[in-house]
């Protein structure tokens, strides 16, 4: 069965990707969050200018910050979004 | 014993001190922030990352309580809209001695900057809108703590 991911945006780039999450089947090729953030980026115009710059993101795995070598296996969730700015 | 919480409304920064020194120990230290008026801000507007904030805040409390011997710690952050000189976040914490008790809220403030998943977004009096940035400050500050 394909793996199934819910990847949800905050800030500025759900803003700029008109859209707060979506679910997404992973393809073979993404093992990894760097690898389904390629597959994102190949999407369309505004899909690439957001995920060009990639320091500019950080990224969650089931609501662990993670880096981008960092491997889906079988999560859920992956969170997108720029550096926070809480306190 | 900790204290996490994230909430829309105001709090009252004098009765989350209060509350958390009757866990004793003498030393009591805390940090209260505001919104700054810069300029022509208005407000300013908290998004979160609600499924993760929690366990962010968590988190950074549980690893003050092992650099530190302390008794209590709380942590209050709100989300929402928030005008100029309104609370955003209250961190504080109770232990035997002053120096603990200073520099594990000092830890929290610098952690909650750079690890719990908030945004803020600036509105301004002519209708504009901006997204806060991360400082790289924040980032040395928070990372002088693994030194």
């Amino acid at each position: 069965m394909p793996h199934q991911i819910t990847i949800i945006y905050f800030a500025w780039v759900k803003e700029r990707l008109g859209r707060d999450q979506e679910i997404v089947i992973c393809p073979e090729t993404a093992k990894t969050v760097g690898e389904l953030v390629e597959h994102l980026r190949g999407r369309d115009t505004f899909y690439k200018a957001v995920f060009t710059d990639l320091t500019k993101l950080r990224f969650a795995l089931d609501h662990d910050f993670v880096g981008l070598d960092q491997p889906l296996a079988d999560a859920g969730e992956l969170a997108i979004f720029p550096p926070v700015t809480g306190g | 014993m900790i204290k996490i919480a994230v909430i829309k409304g105001d709090f009252d920064a004098g009765d989350e001190i209060n509350e958390l020194s009757t866990h004793g120990g003498g030393a009591v230290s805390s940090f209260v922030g505001q919104v700054r008026g810069d300029g022509d801000l208005e407000a300013l507007k908290l998004e979160h990352y609600p499924a993760m904030t929690e366990k962010a805040l968590n988190k950074i409390a549980d690893q003050a309580a092992k650099n530190w011997t302390l008794r209590g710690i709380t942590i209050i952050h709100r989300v929402g809209s928030l005008k100029v000189g309104e609370q955003i976040v209250l961190a504080s914490t109770c232990s035997d001695h002053r120096q603990s008790a200073i520099e594990a809220c000092a830890y929290i403030m610098d952690q909650l900057k750079t690890v719990a998943p908030f945004w803020k977004k600036e509105i301004w009096r002519n209708g504009s809108e901006s997204w806060v940035e991360a400082r790289q400050s924040d980032i040395e500050a928070a990372e002088s703590w693994n030194r």
